[in-house]
C-alpha cells in the first residue's frame, strides 16, 4: 500500500488530478447545504453576468437561475452518474467476460458475439434510443450508459482472465481440487483487478462526458440540474451571454481531466514495469 | 595478437537493483578467427558484457569505466553515427528468440537486403541475389521460397539461419552469439552448433558465444570466459577450463551437470502397476468456431504404457512431441480425445464431478515455470492449504500440515506467511513440490519441472524430488526435453516423436544403445558429450 | 483473405438482422401502444388513425409474424413512415445521409492521420518538450466534451473573429456552382470537422504513442539496430508499422463514435445530416425515425469496420497468408 501511493505520487499530474476530484467531491456534497433552494428556482434577474452581485458570484441564467447553485447541483449529478453507471457496467462486464475468459469453447463463442454486437453499435446513438423510448429519469439514464459502455470491460476481463487461465497457478487450483467459481473469485479475478481498477476510473470519465451530452441533448432527467442540460439551455443565447455554455462546460472538462489525469497515475502506480520478473 | 579487447569493463546498474553493476572490471581478448564463450548462470552479466561492445545496452543501463578496442580505437568513444557503420558491417550480432527477434511485417529477403542498405553497399538488384547466396550458405533447404518467407512461415531453426544469414551479409570479422540455440531443441542446436563452427572455419570469423550451457563450451569453444554476478572468476583454454577448472564456482558449474552415464539398471522395488494409459489420442482444433475452421492438430496419437509402484518414467522429446500434451492429459488438465487413464479401478478420462474429484487428489503435478506456478497475490500458507482445505481438511491441521510440508522440501515454516516473490527460483520450486505433496498423491507428474533453473539448482531441486520420492513411496512420471536430466532421476524413459511414442525401455539401455534413429540421433545431439566420454575414459 | 472477408461479411449481415430485432423489441417494449409509438405522440391521438395502423402493420397479429413482416420491409429498405413530416423513413435519411458521410469521413480521415502524425512525434521523443506538448493538449481533448467543443469554437471563430460560417452545409441563396460551390461547402465543413474530429485525433494520438514505445522495446527493435540501420528507418520501417496494428483495430472500434459525436456536432452546427435528424425527431419523439437513423448508423459503422478490417489484413501478413480469424 505505501509503494502504491509513492508510485502514484510519483506523478504529479495524478496527483493534480486527485486534488481537483475531491474538490469537485466536496462541492457535490455540500451542494444542498450550501444551496438549500431549488437551482431551478428564479433567484434574481435574468442575464446577471458574473462577477456583479456578491451573492450570486456567478450570475444568473435565461430564467434568472442561480449558476453557481446550478453547477453545485450539477457536479453531484455528473459524479452520482458517473460512479454508478460505472458499478453498474462493472457488474455486468466482469462476470461476461470472466466465463467467457474462463470457460473459452462456445460460452466464449456466445458471450463474445454478444458483446461484439454491443461494441458495433454506436452506444451513444444506442443511449439516445433507450432514453427517447423509455423516461429519462436519473436511474433509467445510469442503466443506458451502463449497458453502453460495459463491452470494454467485458474484453479486458475476458483477455485477462485468458491469458491466466493457461498460468500454471490457476492448473495447479484445478488440481488440488478446487471448484471453477472458487478458482475465478480467488485466483484469477484478483490477479486481473490492476487493469481494471485503471479502465474503470476512465470509464467514470467517459460516462460523466456521455451523461453530459445526453442531457445537452435534452435526453436527461427533468427534475435534475446537470452541467449538460446548463449548456443546452444556454446554447441559443450563446452570443449575448457566452458564460453560460462556457462556465458549465469548464466543470466538465476540469472533472473528466481529472479523472483521466487519475486513470494515469493508477495506471503507473499499479502496472508498474519493474513487476516483471527478474533476469 | 587480438582483434577485440575488452579492458576493466563496468556497467552500472540502475538505482535499486539488487546490486550496484551489472558487470564489473571486466577484461578478456578475442583473437582473429576465435571462439569465445563467456559462460555464467542468469544474472551473471555475460549478455550485458556482449552488449556493451554493439553499444546495445538497454535503457537505464550505462558504462561507467573501462575500454573496448578495436580497430585501433575505443568503442565506447564512438558517437551514434561511428557505432552505426561497425553494426552489422564489422560485428553482427544473433540473438536468442529467432522469432521475436524478426520484424513479423517484413520478408526474410528484405530483412536481409535491409543489412546492404543500411551500408550503402551493392545495388538493390544485387542484394536480392546476394541474400539468396546468404540464405543457401548458411543451409536453408529452399532458399527462393524462405527468402519470400515471412518468419512466421518458418520453424524456429530456419529462422535462426535466417538471422545468421543476415548477420553474416558484410562478412564482420566478429560475430557476437547471445545464447542463440536456448531456445531450440536438441537437434537443431546441434546444426546452429554446427553451421556457427562451419561460418567461423570458411570466414575466419572470430565469435563471442553466450551461454550458460557448458556442454555448448565443450562442443565449440576455443577460450572460456566464466562470469558469476558480473565479474568474471575464470578465464582459459576451453580444454584446461573443464578438466582442470581451478576456480570453485566453475567447478561447481561442472559438477552440477547431470552425467549421462549416471543412469542405473531399473529399480527391482517397482511393484505392480499403479497407471495405465491405454490408446490415449489427443486433438486439438477442427470445428468447434462459429466462423471458419481451425486446423487439426494431433497432438498425441495411441499412446500406451504402464506405470508401477515406485517407479519413475521419464517421457522425453523436443517441442511439439505432444509429451506435456500427454502428462497434461494424464492428470485431466486436458481431456483426451481418446484412450483410457486407469488410476486404481478409475479411468480419469472420463470421470467427472465428484468422481473426478476424488480421483484427482491421487495424482497431482510440478510445473515447469517457478514464477507463474504461484499466485502472486496469495501467501505461501494459504497456497499450501488451498488444496487440503478442498477436501475438506479442518483449517488448523492444513496449517499444520502446511508446515511440516516446508520443512519436507527444506523451507522454513515461517515460510507460510511470505508472498512468492520474497522467494528465489529454487525456493518456489521448493514450494510447488510442497504444494503438490499436500494432498499425499501417489503419483507425481512433473512437467519440465527443472528446466527453467540455473544447473546447480537444478542439481538440488533434482536431489531433493530423488530423496521425496524413495521416502515417500511415489511413483513419477518425469516430462522433459532434457535427456540428461532424464538420466539422472529416471528407471525407465519413453520417447515421443510427432505425438507418438517411438521407442520405450530401461533408462540406462536407450541412453547407450536405443533402438530407433530418431532417439539415437536426440542423444548425438546433446552438447558436450564427447567431452564427457573423454572425461569417462580418464 | 477472401475467406477472411467473406466471414466478416457475413458476421455484419448477422449484426445488422441483429439490430434490426432490437429495434422491434424496443417499440414493442416502449411503454404505451406500438400504434401510438410509431404515430408519435402529437396529432396521432385520434382513434381511426390509431386502428387504421394497427391495420397497416397488423399490430393484431402474432409477435413473430409482425416480427418477420419488419424484418421483410427492412430489407427492401422501408424503414417505417415519420407521421411527423410526412414522409418516408428511408427516404429522410437517404437525403441526409451524404452531408453526413462528408463530415464523419473527413473528421475520420482527418483525425487518423494527424493522431499518428502527433503520435509518432511525440513517441520518437519520449520525455521530450515536443512529447509534454503533444500529450498535454490530448489529454486535454480527451477530456473536453464535443459538443462544447464546438460551442466554443462556433462563438470564438464565427462570432467573435468571424473567419468561418457559423452554421449550415453551404451559403443559402449563395448560388454558387461548381468548384466555388466546393469551396463554399468546404468553408462551412471546417469547423464541424475539426471539432469532431479532436477527441479522435486525441485517442488515435494515445494510442500511437503508446503501441510505438511497446513495439521499440521488443527485440526485432534490437536486431535493426545491430544491423546497423539509422534511427529513422528504423522508426518508420520496424516501429511504426508494427504499432500500426493496435490502432488500426483501434480505428475500427471508434467507428460507432463518430457517427455518435455527429449527432451533437450537426446538432450545434445545423449541420444537415441524419445526426441532426436523429436530434430533431428525439424533440418531437418521432420514433421511427430515431431507430431509422440508429440503424443506418450502426450500418455505417459496420461499413467502416469493414475497411478497417481489410486495411488490417493488407498490413499483417500473418492474417493474410493463413484466412485465419485473428
Amino acid at each position: 500500500m505505501k509503494s502504491f501511493w509513492r508510485r502514484y505520487s510519483g506523478n504529479p499530474g495524478a496527483v493534480v488530478g486527485l486534488v481537483i476530484l475531491v474538490v469537485v467531491f466536496l462541492v457535490a456534497v455540500t451542494a444542498p447545504l450550501l444551496f438549500p433552494q431549488s437551482p431551478w428556482q428564479m433567484v434574481q434577474r435574468p442575464f446577471l453576468p458574473p462577477l456583479t452581485d456578491a451573492a450570486f458570484p456567478l450570475g444568473t441564467d435565461a430564467l434568472g437561475r442561480d449558476v453557481l447553485a446550478g453547477l453545485a447541483h450539477g457536479a453531484w449529478v455528473s459524479l452520482a452518474v458517473g460512479l454508478v453507471s460505472t458499478v453498474v457496467a462493472l457488474a455486468i462486464g466482469v462476470p461476461v467476460g470472466a466465463l467467457a475468459g474462463y470457460f473459452g469453447g462456445w460460452v466464449d463463442d456466445a458471450l463474445m458475439r454478444f458483446t461484439e454486437f454491443f461494441q458495433t453499435i454506436p452506444s451513444f446513438a444506442l443511449a439516445i434510443v433507450l432514453l427517447a423510448i423509455f423516461q429519462p429519469t436519473l436511474a433509467f439514464v445510469i442503466v443506458a450508459i451502463a449497458i453502453v459502455s460495459w463491452p470494454p470491460v467485458a474484453r479486458l476481463v475476458r483477455g485477462e482472465v485468458l491469458s491466466l487461465r493457461t498460468r500454471e497457478f490457476v492448473e495447479a487450483a484445478v488440481l488440488s481440487g478446487q471448484s471453477s467459481l472458487t478458482i475465478i473469485l480467488r485466483q484469477v479475478l484478483p490477479n486481473a483487478l490492476p487493469p481494471i481498477i485503471v479502465l474503470a476510473s476512465l470509464m467514470v470519465a467517459t460516462a460523466v462526458l456521455l451523461e453530459s451530452s445526453l442531457s445537452f441533448l435534452g435526453l436527461g432527467d427533468p427534475n435534475v440540474m446537470s452541467w449538460g442540460y446548463m449548456i443546452g439551455a444556454a446554447r441559443t443565447v450563446i452570443r449575448t451571454a457566452w458564460w453560460l455554455s462556457f462556465l458549465p462546460g469548464m466543470a466538465i472538462v476540469l472533472t473528466v481531466l481529472a479523472l483521466n489525469l487519475i486513470g494515469e497515475g493508477l495506471n503507473d502506480a499499479l502496472n508498474p514495469r519493474l513487476r516483471r520478473r527478474p533476469e | 595478437m587480438s582483434l577485440l579487447r575488452v579492458e576493466n569493463l563496468s556497467i552500472a546498474l540502475p538505482k535499486g537493483a539488487d546490486r550496484p553493476f551489472a558487470a564489473e572490471d571486466v577484461g578478456f581478448d578475442l583473437a582473429p578467427g576465435e571462439i569465445l564463450c563467456i559462460v555464467g548462470e542468469s544474472g551473471s552479466g555475460k549478455s550485458m558484457s556482449a552488449n556493451a561492445i554493439m553499444g546495445l545496452l538497454p535503457e537505464g543501463l550505462d558504462v561507467v569505466s573501462g575500454r573496448i578496442l578495436f580497430d585501433g580505437g575505443d568503442i565506447l568513444t564512438r558517437t551514434e553515427g561511428g557505432l552505426m557503420d561497425l553494426r552489422g558491417a564489422r560485428i553482427a550480432m544473433i540473438f536468442q528468440e529467432p522469432l521475436s527477434a524478426l520484424n513479423p511485417l517484413m520478408r526474410v529477403g528484405a530483412q536481409i537486403a535491409e543489412v546492404f542498405e543500411a551500408h550503402g553497399v551493392l545495388r538493390p538488384a544485387e542484394r536480392r541475389t546476394r541474400a539468396l547466396e546468404l540464405l543457401r550458405e548458411v543451409g536453408l533447404p529452399d532458399p527462393e521460397q524462405a527468402i519470400r518467407a515471412y518468419p512466421f512461415q518458418l520453424s524456429g531453426g530456419q529462422r535462426q539461419r535466417g538471422m545468421s544469414a543476415m548477420a553474416l551479409a558484410l562478412e564482420p570479422e566478429i560475430l557476437i552469439a547471445d545464447e542463440p540455440t536456448t531456445a531450440l531443441d536438441v537437434t537443431t542446436q546441434a546444426q546452429i552448433l554446427e553451421l556457427i563452427e562451419e561460418l567461423r572455419r570458411r570466414r575466419g570469423m572470430a565469435v563471442i558465444f553466450i551461454t550458460h550451457d557448458f556442454g555448448v563450451v565443450a562442443d565449440i569453444a576455443d577460450r572460456v570466459v566464466v562470469m558469476q554476478t558480473g565479474r568474471i572468476v575464470e578465464e582459459g583454454l576451453a580444454e584446461e577450463v573443464l578438466h582442470r577448472p581451478r576456480h570453485p564456482y566453475t567447478r561447481a558449474l561442472i559438477d552440477a551437470i547431470p552425467r549421462l552415464s549416471r543412469a542405473g539398471e531399473p529399480s527391482e522395488a517397482a511393484g505392480e502397476t499403479i497407471l495405465k494409459v491405454e490408446g490415449l489420442s489427443k486433438t486439438f482444433g477442427g470445428g468447434g468456431r462459429l466462423f471458419g475452421a481451425s486446423r487439426v492438430v494431433h497432438a498425441v496419437q495411441g499412446a500406451s504404457f504402464e506405470l508401477r509402484a515406485g517407479e519413475t518414467i521419464g517421457i522425453v522429446g523436443e517441442s511439439g512431441s505432444g509429451k506435456s500434451t500427454l502428462g497434461r492429459c494424464i492428470v485431466r488438465l486436458t481431456t483426451p480425445t481418446a484412450g483410457r487413464v486407469l488410476l486404481g479401478g478409475d479411468d480419469i478420462a472420463h470421470l467427472s464431478g465428484a468422481a473426478l474429484k476424488a480421483s484427482r487428489r491421487r495424482i497431482q503435478m510440478i510445473f515447469q515455470d517457478p514464477f507463474s506456478s504461484l499466485n502472486p497475490r496469495a501467501r505461501v500458507g494459504r497456497i499450501l492449504t488451498e488444496g487440503m482445505i478442498a477436501y475438506g481438511t479442518p483449517h488448523i491441521a492444513a496449517r499444520t500440515r502446511a508446515a511440516e510440508l516446508l520443512e519436507l522440501v527444506g523451507l522454513d515454516a515461517s515460510a507460510m506467511e511470505r508472498f512468492p516473490h520474497e522467494f528465489s527460483g529454487g525456493q518456489r520450486q521448493r514450494i510447488g513440490i510442497a504444494r503438490a505433496l499436500a494432498l499425499e498423491p501417489a503419483i507425481i507428474v512433473a512437467d519440465e519441472a527443472v528446466s527453467a533453473l540455473d544447473v546447480q539448482v537444478q542439481a538440488q531441486v533434482l536431489a531433493l524430488l530423488a530423496d521425496l520420492k524413495a521416502r515417500l513411496d511415489l511413483s513419477m512420471l518425469f516430462i522433459t526435453h532434457d535427456l540428461r536430466v532424464a538420466s539422472a532421476i529416471c528407471d525407465r524413459i519413453i520417447v515421443m516423436q510427432r505425438g507418438r511414442i517411438v521407442e520405450m525401455g530401461p533408462a540406462a539401455r536407450i541412453l547407450r544403445d536405443p533402438e530407433t534413429e530418431y532417439a539415437q540421433s536426440l542423444l548425438d545431439a546433446i552438447p558436450g558429450r564427447d567431452h564427457e566420454r573423454a572425461r569417462a575414459a580418464l | 483473405m477472401i475467406r477472411f472477408i467473406a466471414a466478416r461479411l457475413v458476421k455484419s449481415v448477422f449484426i445488422l438482422l441483429a439490430i434490426l430485432v432490437l429495434n422491434f423489441l424496443l417499440i414493442h417494449a416502449a411503454p404505451g401502444d406500438p400504434a401510438a409509438v410509431m404515430a408519435g405522440e402529437a396529432g396521432a391521438t385520434d382513434a381511426k388513425f390509431l386502428a387504421d395502423l394497427r391495420e397497416r402493420f397488423g399490430l393484431d397479429r402474432p409477435l413473430h409474424v409482425q416480427l418477420w413482416t419488419y424484418l421483410a420491409d427492412a430489407v427492401r429498405l422501408d424503414l417505417g413512415f415519420s407521421y411527423r413530416q410526412q414522409m418516408p423513413v428511408a427516404s429522410l435519411i437517404w437525403d441526409r445521409l451524404p452531408a453526413t458521410l462528408l463530415l464523419t469521413g473527413t473528421a475520420f480521415v482527418l483525425s487518423l492521420v494527424l493522431g499518428v502524425m502527433a503520435g509518432v512525434a511525440a513517441a520518437a521523443r519520449q520525455g521530450s518538450w515536443r512529447d509534454s506538448a503533444i500529450s498535454t493538449l490530448a489529454l486535454l481533448f480527451y477530456a473536453t466534451p464535443l459538443f462544447w467543443v464546438a460551442l466554443m469554437a462556433s462563438l470564438v471563430f464565427s462570432v467573435w473573429l468571424g473567419w468561418l460560417p457559423a452554421f449550415g452545409y453551404e451559403t443559402i441563396g449563395g448560388g454558387y456552382t461548381g468548384l466555388a460551390r466546393a469551396a463554399d461547402i468546404g468553408a462551412h465543413l471546417v469547423l464541424p470537422a475539426t471539432t469532431l474530429g479532436l477527441f479522435f485525433m486525441a485517442v488515435y494520438m494515445r494510442m500511437t504513442r503508446a503501441s510505438m514505445l511497446e513495439v521499440s522495446r521488443l527485440d526485432f527493435v534490437k536486431t535493426a539496430r545491430a544491423k546497423g540501420l539509422r534511427r529513422g528507418v528504423i522508426q518508420r520501417r520496424h516501429i511504426l508499422r508494427n504499432a500500426l496494428l493496435p490502432v488500426i483495430t483501434l480505428a475500427g472500434l471508434q467507428a460507432g463514435q463518430i457517427f455518435g459525436g455527429a449527432i451533437l456536432t450537426e446538432t450545434v452546427f445545423a449541420w444537415p445530416g441524419i445526426g441532426r435528424l436523429m436530434f430533431e425527431a428525439i424533440a418531437q419523439r418521432d420514433y421511427n425515425v430515431i431507430l431509422g437513423v440508429f440503424f443506418v448508423s450502426a450500418a455505417m459503422v459496420l461499413l467502416f469496420n469493414l475497411i478497417t478490417d481489410i486495411l488490417y489484413v493488407v498490413v499483417d501478413p500473418r492474417i493474410r497468408l493463413t484466412g485465419g480469424t485473428a
